[in-house]
């Protein structure tokens, strides 16, 4: 601690320097923290998907339906404990760009297995159970929208309906709230059985089924068997746990991680290269100066430690001004983003991640000048003098 | 660490810096480059010795040796009872830093700290409170007369207050051994006499073996003992 000031003055030895150089780290790990935030964000669905739910789709496509009387066969299968489906809606209010995933399901168990995860208040679901075209939204829908109960909205489908519009009329009858920070609230559900009867083509067809298994640790058997199931028929399908599923869903907008991953290893090769840089061309004007603290009998170990130290305190003043503004981003546009991507904040996970990169930054770029400082000979270094 | 016969050898004299038959080759290429050959020489604590010679004639050399920057090559190098020949290299950083203080030519100060806190660099290395070293640092800047100064960094400083705060540096640790390297070769006659008037009242009131390496004839004059090199070789006193 008593080699802290020293540490400290010579890092404003060059201010302009440490500035640019701190700056440098400090973009570096902005961009790590919102990019880290987004893709975590991205697999947020995944996150939140129980890990007792299955989801199975029609094995050629997600698009291509199922039948509805796929629900009674999978019933009976062993270690199901309650089945329910959905369907893509793919809707809009009053305008295209406001898009919003919508979905028709069975109000009577759709909640109930999703109970972990949303929450709507029990008047509000039997008020929406007792309306054919009511519908519940999620807070952050609401919000955006400024929606209450009782508001009549008027959605462009993309399906028509039987007379040819597509106008679609749904009366607010619940709003649900997640139970989560990244559970989805910008979504909307309404009855199966409106959507089911009153759309022009593919009635009797369903999107996908969610099941909910009595045993977790059963998930992969009971996946397979309804697989099984439907071998060779016309519609097979393809059944994983709904966390792969979120997973596969989420990639249909590209591998965030993958992308946020060859972006940020990118940008810390190049800060490696930057702050190294830097940090060599400080050791290197201050030889004599190391020189002469050896003289005084500081010993090699504590010489490396200090220029250690140096590249350390830049890398966590840099790295931490960065992680604060992305967090301070992240905050400040929560409401905005939370419509779109819910779960939009930097977690505690990230933080310490991030700070490790900080200490693995400072070792990587201060190691070759400190093992300088532990070598560099004192008759040499003065001589240079 | 020290060679028990050689302490008690020691206890008894007035010796405090012992070479018998001290010798530095240095290897350029593949050639031997002989620096120092054979040098014998006594110092007794509380003089004060000047160190004359053309350059490259090793009083640089001899003087690293006697401050353990360097080992010899061959011979006995005795401080106040130690075979520093013998010692490693970190045996070696912690005796300096308690036995030895050392003034430059260019007063060698860290640019970014203040005056005081120059002073203070060495004291890092003992075990005392913040509150003790800067009562430490503040005698020692008493002591070079530089006190007002204290806050000032070197920048702000005179050639010769730059050296008062690089004695002041040299003395805060209170080494029985001054090792100076033209310590007046940057200054302008007149500070150079204060800078030796300093030297001098700092080898007389307070009994510091002071050895000074100088191409200044006046300069020289204020040492008790003037040492003679030429070409590696100890040629007169």
């Amino acid at each position: 601690m008593k080699y802290l000031y020293f540490i400290y003055k010579n890092l404003t030895r060059k201010k302009v320097r440490t500035t640019l150089t701190v700056l440098s780290i400090m973009i570096a790990f902005l961009l790590f923290g919102l990019l880290r935030s987004l893709s975590a964000a991205f697999d947020g669905g995944a996150n939140v998907a129980g890990e007792d739910r299955l989801v199975s789709i029609n094995k050629v496509t997600l698009i291509q339906p199922l039948p509805f009387s796929y629900l009674n066969k999978v019933k009976t299968l062993d270690g199901v404990e309650k089945v329910t489906m959905s369907n893509w809606f793919g809707g809009y209010y009053q305008d295209r760009k406001n898009q919003f995933p919508q979905f028709p399901v069975d109000a009577a168990e759709f909640f109930d297995i999703y109970r972990d995860t949303l929450n709507l208040p029990p008047e509000q679901l039997a008020a929406w159970k007792a309306n054919r075209v009511g519908t519940v939204i999620g807070k952050a829908l609401a919000e955006k929208f400024h929606w209450k109960i009782g508001d009549r909205i008027p959605l462009i489908g993309l399906f028509p309906k039987k007379d040819g519009s597509t106008n679609w009329e749904f009366v607010v009858e619940g709003i649900f709230t997640g139970k989560t920070e990244s559970a989805q609230t910008n979504v909307m559900y309404f009855h199966y059985d409106y959507f089911d009867k009153s759309r022009q083509f593919g009635e009797g067809t369903i999107g996908w089924m969610i099941v909910k298994v009595k045993n977790p640790k059963e998930s992969a058997k009971v996946a397979a068997a309804i697989d099984e199931l439907f071998e060779n028929s016309a519609a097979e399908t393809k059944t994983d746990s709904e966390k792969e599923f979120s997973k596969s869903f989420a990639k249909q907008f590209g591998d965030i991680g993958l992308i946020t991953t060859l972006i940020l290893s990118a940008v810390f090769f190049t800060m490696l290269l930057v702050a190294g840089n830097a940090m060599a061309q400080s050791f290197r004007e201050r030889i004599p100066e190391f020189a002469i603290l050896k003289t005084l009998g500081f010993s090699d170990v504590t010489v490396m430690f200090m220029v250690l130290a140096e590249a350390m305190l830049i890398c966590a003043l840099g790295g931490l001004l960065g992680l604060g503004l992305a967090k301070l981003i992240l905050v400040v546009n929560a409401s905005r983003i939370a419509t779109n991507l819910p779960g939009l904040d930097m977690s505690f996970a990230i933080i310490v991640t991030g700070i490790v990169w900080m200490i693995l930054l400072g070792l990587v770029t201060g190691f070759i000048p400190a093992l300088q400082g532990l070598r560099l000979n004192i008759i040499n270094a003065l001589r240079r003098n | 660490m020290s060679n028990p016969a050689t302490a008690e050898a020691f206890a008894g004299s007035n010796v405090s810096v012992s070479l018998r038959d001290i010798s530095k080759t240095y290897k350029k290429g593949k050639e031997l480059v002989p620096v120092l050959t054979d040098i014998n020489l006594d110092i007794n604590r509380g003089d004060f010795v000047a160190l004359m010679g053309p350059s490259g004639s090793g009083k640089t050399t001899l003087l690293n040796l006697l401050g353990g920057l360097d080992s010899p090559t061959s011979g006995e190098l005795v401080i106040a009872g130690q075979r520093i020949d013998k010692f490693s290299s970190g045996q070696l950083t912690k005796w300096r830093a308690r036995n030895v203080g050392f003034i430059f030519q260019f007063y060698n100060l860290m640019p970014v700290l203040t005056a005081e806190k120059n002073v203070e660099l060495p004291l890092l290395l003992t075990n005392l409170s913040s509150k003790e070293r800067r009562l430490h640092v503040a005698a020692a800047l008493d002591l070079v007369g530089l006190s007002s100064r204290a806050k000032h960094y070197p920048r702000e400083l005179s050639g010769g207050q730059e050296q008062r705060v690089a004695i002041a540096r040299a003395l805060v640790s209170d080494p029985s051994l001054l090792l100076c390297d033209e310590p007046t070769g940057d200054l302008d006659r007149a500070t150079a006499d204060e800078i030796l008037a300093l030297m001098q009242e700092l080898n007389q009131a307070q009994q510091k073996t002071i050895i000074m390496v100088t191409h200044d004839p006046r300069a020289a004059d204020h040492a008790r003992r003037t040492l003679h090199l030429d070409k590696g070789k100890l040629i007169q006193e």
